[in-house]
């Protein structure tokens, strides 16, 4: 973790000026740890940094960025859905089984969908994969970890299922029947970008809008932050808490079908543990999983944290056994920083001697971050 | 009737005495100078209102809070109460309000929670179990040591308290309101175990509303009035109309009814509203209970706990479901509605209980108080900025919230103005029908006569407005109209002319007046 030398040098010089700066690097931290790893793997690997390489890895990214700005939205109402991988592999396998075809064999005829009604269709699979989700927690208070880690297991036996555990390997589509493009979701570039980044960017900007410029952004912080007090005041949490279920379900749905379009095939197994990394991305971002706090910027800055520290490592040749042991630090650490924040607010709001607790606290991270 | 203690007669003992306890808050200064004696075997009752710093007091004689100045003399000697172990080691316990059972576990698992007996083959289940049969026993509860607490009624589960203290060889027992949640058989039980304690040398804090169950059991009389002691006698020099008179004082002046205007129509009927009660749904809250409110007439009720105003005021705003009756806001049946459907009528409720249902401690005091009125800030999908920030500007300058701005942290503020963010932000979605659950509580008397202000001012300009309140001084303000629940039901309607002695009367709190 040598990125975060750096931090301990930038935070040492003037014990004057340090506090701001202690401030700004824990406010800022996932911008700073990016940057930092950045800066790291280039030193560290030639080929590290070139647009080609951000380019691949933003897509790879792209998978992680759209679950993780679909499980913010769950987080922030102070909820939990760890159903998401489960999601995407199911959503990845049924693209893939109405590209092959729907037979009716009532009428003895297979329909083929064009890939704008596979879309379609998948996403509103999504959505009812969240429904059901919301629906449970909301209205049969089912707590959220055993209603999504009920769907977990259930969307990934129902994948399973409709393939028999193989893999759809056929998505190219046929001109004759109609329904080629399938690679556009994911595995072609516009203007040089990988398609799957340019969705993931659309999710954000319209994620971004609608927490922040619009009356369901403002309930989704509410019932997080106090969902009693938010209920007061017309609120109508219940709502809100499906909503983002549903939101949470269709971004998955999204992810499985750039997914299956940039490998250009569908397996029932894909995404496996994606929950976490989704969820890891959140937190590192700066969200609370108490939710209220949190927005998306801060997640798709988690989401590439983890993404560019991975590709990274496999670039530089460590074992995939170490980089589980890092992405784990870091997700811990980001948790720990996390608290540190928050601790920091409510010291400063109680009592005006608290705030030297605070400035002590927020200038000590960038050495804990060392450590 | 001064501050200084009068000599004991030399009959009875003095266990414990505090001298000039003081305790501040930042600036709120809950005591000031406290003396407080407590004699060998004898009760003594504190009695106060609402605010008046009986809990701080017993907070601090049990180790929970420090005093910020003062001292405490146990047995003739100085000591330092610095924690609640601390005070368990001195024999000082207390009970509190809310128990504090487990209430998975067995009776005899709580009574030695925390002090589970050793044996050779860890706890020593044999033992505990012989104890707390003995316990039980001497209190005349024969309770099976191993029924699981929650089983039992919540009399029942008060014995268990004590007899937990009494474990833990208590001399000093503190108990905070013990018989709010009981009946009048649980509470005839209470007061034997609470003689027997005497007999056997236990020195026994009484703090209750109910003034008249308070003297038939107590041997001294404390009363504070914020933060001062009013007064100190022995049973025998004292009555009912003595406590009454030292509890309220002259009081502080939180204004008068508005007038100089006509009332309008009939903004809010309720008919024969009836509410089940949350525990025992069998039972009702509130028992078909009908009252009108007019635009601009301000109508308080007064009742002690668990008087029903709570599930009243909840029910009627639709977050509890009526099992009865119907609520009628301009002569529309709105019972059927949900909250935001209410609000959206003008009907709003501002909550009991600021940090668990009024405010949201993530966002700012801007976002709080445009959180109800976001409809009025939004053209088609969006919400603009502009006019949110007059939304909050407005707000900020009527309810007078003293902050930096809008962008300020809820929790930078004090009590008083984040209850003035609790009023605003439902006074911004524009109401016909205001109902607030004491909304004084925990504010200091300076806030408190700002919040009657503008609730008068509102009523000016044909707001009808519903407050509920436990202090007897309050009513006497700004209500036209003083309704005294008690037990789900009215048991009394006066006019602003009303006497304090004539509405602690008819709520149960005192018989004689």
């Amino acid at each position: 973790m040598t990125h975060a030398s750096k931090a301990q040098r930038n935070a040492r010089p003037g014990a004057g000026g340090g506090f701001d700066l202690g401030r700004l690097l824990l406010e800022g931290r996932a911008f700073f740890a990016l940057i930092a790893i950045i800066l790291i793997f280039s030193i560290l690997s030639p080929v590290y940094f070139s647009t080609n390489n951000f380019l691949t890895m933003s897509s790879h990214v792209a998978i992680f960025g759209l679950l993780s700005i679909g499980m913010l939205l769950v987080i922030l109402t102070g909820g939990i859905d760890l159903s998401v991988g489960s999601t995407l592999g199911f959503a990845g396998v049924f693209a893939g089984f109405l590209m092959q075809g729907v037979s009716f064999e009532a009428f003895g005829v297979v329909v083929y969908p064009p890939v704008w009604a596979v879309v379609i269709l998948t996403c509103a699979m999504g959505a009812l994969v969240g429904a059901i989700n919301g629906v449970l927690i909301a209205y049969f208070k089912v707590p959220a970890f055993v209603a999504t880690l009920g769907m977990l297991y259930v969307a990934r036996g129902v994948a399973l299922l409709m393939t028999d555990g193989l893999t759809y390997n056929n998505l190219g589509g046929s001109e004759a029947l109609g329904n080629t493009g399938f690679d556009w979701l994911g595995f072609n570039r516009l203007f040089g970008v990988p398609v799957g980044v340019l969705v993931l960017a659309a999710v954000a900007i319209a994620a971004m809008l609608a927490l922040s410029r619009t009356p369901f952004g403002r309930w989704v912080y509410s019932t997080g932050g106090n969902a009693r007090a938010a209920e007061l005041s017309g609120v109508p949490v219940k709502r809100v808490q499906v909503s983002v279920y549903v939101l949470s379900g269709i971004c998955a749905a999204i992810a499985g079908l750039v997914l299956s379009s940039q490998l250009t095939s569908a397996g029932p197994t894909a995404g496996t543990t994606y929950e976490l990394t989704a969820i890891a991305g959140v937190v590192i971002g700066g969200a609370a999983l108490t939710g209220g706090r949190g927005n998306v910027r801060g997640t798709l800055l988690g989401a590439f944290v983890i993404g560019f520290l991975s590709d990274g490592l496999v670039i530089i040749g460590v074992s995939s056994y170490w980089q589980t042991v890092f992405t784990g630090a870091v997700i811990v650490l980001a948790v720990l920083l996390n608290s540190i924040q928050y601790k920091g607010r409510k010291g400063r709001k109680t009592s005006p001697p608290a705030a030297s607790d605070d400035k002590a606290s927020s200038s000590s991270s960038p050495q804990r971050v060392a450590a | 009737m001064n501050a200084t203690l009068q000599e004991q007669d030399g009959t009875d003992e003095v266990i414990l005495s505090a001298r000039h306890i003081a305790k501040s808050f930042g600036n709120v200064h809950a005591l000031k100078s406290v003396h407080f004696d407590i004699h060998r075997g004898q009760v003594t009752t504190l009695f106060g209102e609402n605010g008046a710093g009986k809990s701080t007091l017993m907070k601090i004689l049990s180790g929970v809070l420090q005093p910020t100045s003062g001292e405490i003399h146990l047995d003739g000697r100085p000591v330092s109460v610095a924690s609640t172990t601390e005070a368990q080691r001195l024999g000082i316990s207390i009970i509190h309000q809310e128990l504090s059972l487990a209430p998975n576990l067995s009776v005899r698992d709580n009574i030695f929670m925390g002090r589970e007996l050793g044996g050779p083959t860890g706890i020593d289940y044999a033992e505990e179990e012989r104890q707390t049969r003995l316990l039980m026993e001497e209190l005349d509860e024969p309770i099976d040591p191993r029924t699981p607490v929650e089983e039992l009624r919540l009399g029942q589960q008060q014995i268990v308290e004590i007899a937990r203290a009494l474990s833990a060889n208590s001399r000093i027992l503190i108990m905070d309101e013990p018989t709010s949640a009981l009946s009048a058989s649980e509470v005839e039980v209470l007061f034997r175990v609470i003689r027997d304690l005497k007999s056997r040398g236990v020195s026994i804090v009484y703090i209750s509303h109910h003034l008249e169950e308070a003297l038939t059991i107590t041997d001294h009389a404390v009363v504070l009035r914020d933060g001062t002691m009013t007064a100190y006698a022995p049973r025998r020099d004292i009555d009912l109309e003595w406590i009454v008179t030292n509890m309220v004082g002259e009081g502080f002046d939180l204004g008068a009814p508005p007038s100089g205007y006509v009332m309008g129509e009939v903004a809010l009927s309720l008919r024969e509203v009836s509410v089940p009660d949350a525990t025992l749904p069998e039972r009702s809250a509130v028992d078909r209970l009908s009252l009108d409110v007019k635009a601009g007439e301000i109508v308080c009720i007064y009742g002690l706990m668990g008087a029903g105003r709570t599930e009243l005021l909840e029910s009627v705003a639709g977050r509890l479901p009526l099992s009865g009756g119907s609520v009628l806001l301009q002569g529309r049946d709105v019972s059927r509605l949900g909250i935001a459907e209410r609000i959206e009528q003008g009907l709003v409720l501002v909550p009991e209980d600021r940090q668990r249902d009024g405010l949201v401690q993530t966002m700012s005091v801007g976002e709080n108080l445009s959180l109800a009125s976001i409809g009025s800030f939004t053209r088609r999908l969006f919400t603009s900025r502009r006019r949110e920030q007059s939304v909050v500007e407005e707000s900020i300058r009527n309810v007078h919230i003293k902050t930096d701005g809008g962008g300020a942290e809820i929790g930078s503020l004090s009590g008083g103005n984040q209850q003035k963010v609790v009023i605003g932000k439902m006074l911004a979605t524009h109401p016909d029908v205001v109902l607030l659950d004491e909304p004084s509580r925990g504010i200091d008397i300076g806030a408190k006569a700002e919040v009657f202000r503008l609730l008068s001012e509102g009523a000016r300009q044909g707001l009808a407005v519903v407050f509920t309140t436990s202090e007897v001084g309050e009513c006497l303000s700004i209500a036209h109209r003083v309704v005294v629940m008690s037990r789900g039901r009215i048991a009394a309607e006066f006019g602003a002319d009303v006497s304090k002695a004539e509405i602690m009367a008819a709520s149960g709190e005192a018989v004689a007046a």
